[in-house]
């Protein structure tokens, strides 16, 4: 039995004012494989995510994560294999350092105190993080902030990872070094994301959501080079395959 | 209302980044910090109400921690500024209404409801100055996690890490909304009907954020009980620390100290 499955099966969610976010949503993701999400503001991204970690439940379909259907009754289970990491790093990061932050899955995992402070600084230092272990996080930059929050989530040691744009706030290099980071992470991944740049590099995949309907999913490559398909779902090409501004060369795409 | 742009920097920030320093008053064990500051405020509220001679001794105790700990002193008096209306209003009506005259300065007549008043005002200044300085040295956090090692129930615990956590982002969202106001109003005072509405605005976004944190403590497994990273060690330091303040304390409360001191100069000199 693998805990890195995540399936989705006609997903429908409407919030409790009436309004439909998601509506019959099917996919099914398998071990190790990274996974894009992309689609235009309200498409229904975030919302997909947050069914997925549990913090909302479908109104109607399923989901599956490994062999366990995603329940009121489950969902403590299967925190413990879905690693959330959230828009606002902000709202992530409560803990008075980083290191406390970095132990708080941990410790709620009931891990011995040695252990818990052990696989927080590990985590710390998968993201290049450990520098910032007694910083106060109100005090970090968004990059650092980021970098804190995914070592937090990674030291609940997840199977599956769920991030809600990664990328945004971030500078040019700061971007880089997290792109760099996510392509070291073998677990299975689901990344919801304005960023297609950051999808051509780190995602094999790619779930372009449309009105919380499947508009396509298939290989990142193909699905971000279709301009005609883009445009209908309210996305552009991804920079690089855009023309060139300066040369008027034309991008990787045409 | 001319609210000053802080970054949305609340005592709060201020007070766990003080923690954050080192100083032999912040390396003492959280819970005889607790335990000292505990008896402390015991000791001064004991007094009777016409008591202030007798207190004055008890100034050493935040004199002591204030220069040991080596912290800046303006955001402490900041605090305590801010904290000295609740004082003044308990205790301004005293001189009104009690006017017995209990002695003579320097010839003027001193009443009774003067004196009281000048007992609550110190014994105010004494506890919370001590109180702050507590949580100045040892961080909300650590206190949190001190009183939960003694005993106190988890519930409570908890309520004074959320509490807090809230003061965070109250003032994140307070400074952003004021901002926006400010940009955009060109000098001009917000008023009341606006202000009702940003402090309306303030609660629904604050509710918001405190649901998505409370999301985010969910998805790493938080299940309505807080657990601390580290554990207290008691070093020999500690206990002397605790022990030697207790001990004073009870001293200071037995024994009249400036009251004796002015009898043996007098003795001295007679």
């Amino acid at each position: 039995m693998s805990h890195h499955r995540v399936e989705m099966r006609d997903l429908e969610f409407a919030y409790p004012d009436g309004t439909k976010v998601l509506q019959g949503v099917t996919a099914l993701v398998t071990h190790g494989e990274s996974v894009a999400v992309v689609g235009a503001n309200g498409a229904g991204k975030s919302t997909l995510l947050l069914l997925l970690s549990g913090c909302l439940l479908p109104t109607a379909g399923e989901i599956r994560i490994g062999d366990v259907p995603l329940s009121a009754g489950t969902v403590a289970t299967i925190r413990r294999s879905v690693g959330m990491v959230f828009q606002h790093a902000d709202d992530q990061l409560f803990m008075p350092t980083v290191l406390e932050d970095a132990a708080f899955g941990p410790l709620n995992q009931g891990l011995p105190a040695a252990e818990v402070r052990a696989a927080a600084l590990r985590s710390l230092e998968a993201v290049d993080g450990a520098h910032l272990k007694d910083r106060p996080p109100y005090r970090l930059s968004y990059g650092e902030k980021r970098i804190a929050a995914i070592g937090a989530v990674l030291a609940c040691s997840p199977d599956v990872l769920l991030m809600d744009e990664p990328s945004a706030d971030l500078d040019p290099v700061h971007r880089r070094k997290l792109i760099g980071l996510l392509g070291t992470f073998a677990h299975t991944k689901i990344i919801a994301t304005h960023d297609l740049d950051l999808a051509l590099d780190v995602c094999g995949r790619t779930v372009v959501l449309h009105d919380g309907r499947v508009a396509a999913d298939g290989p990142t490559a193909t699905l971000l080079a279709d301009r005609g398909l883009l445009a209908a779902n309210g996305l552009d090409l991804p920079l690089r395959l855009q023309g060139c501004p300066v040369c008027g060369g034309s991008g990787s795409a045409d | 209302m001319g609210m000053k742009d802080t970054g949305g920097r609340t005592p709060a920030h201020v007070f766990d980044t003080l923690a954050l320093a080192d100083s032999p008053v912040h390396r003492l064990d959280p819970r005889v910090k607790i335990v000292a500051t505990l008896a402390f405020i015991v000791a001064v509220m004991s007094f009777n109400r016409y008591e202030l001679v007798a207190l004055t001794p008890f100034l050493l105790f935040p004199a002591v921690l204030f220069s040991l700990s080596a912290l800046p002193a303006r955001p402490l008096l900041t605090a305590v500024c801010a904290a000295a209306p609740f004082a003044l209003m308990v205790g301004m009506f005293n001189p009104v209404f009690d006017h017995r005259v209990i002695g003579h300065i320097a010839g003027i007549e001193v009443s009774a409801g003067w004196v009281s008043f000048a007992s609550i005002l110190m014994r105010f200044l004494l506890t919370v100055g001590a109180a702050l300085l507590l949580v100045a040295t040892t961080g909300m956090y650590r206190t949190a996690m001190a009183l939960e090692r003694l005993a106190v129930p988890r519930v409570f615990v908890l309520q004074i890490l959320f509490v807090w956590r809230y003061l965070f982002v109250l003032g994140d969202e307070a400074a952003a909304l004021n901002r926006g106001r400010v940009l955009r109003s060109f000098g001009r005072p917000a008023g009341v009907r606006l202000f009702g509405r940003l402090a309306g605005g303030l609660l629904l976004r604050t509710l918001d954020r405190a649901m998505r944190i409370h999301r985010a403590m969910l998805a790493r497994g938080f299940d309505g009980t807080v657990r601390f990273l580290g554990d207290l060690r008691l070093r020999p330091a500690d206990v002397v620390f605790c022990g030697g303040w207790c001990l004073a304390f009870a001293v200071m409360r037995l024994v009249n100290l400036p009251r004796l001191l002015g009898q043996l100069l007098t003795g001295a000199f007679s």
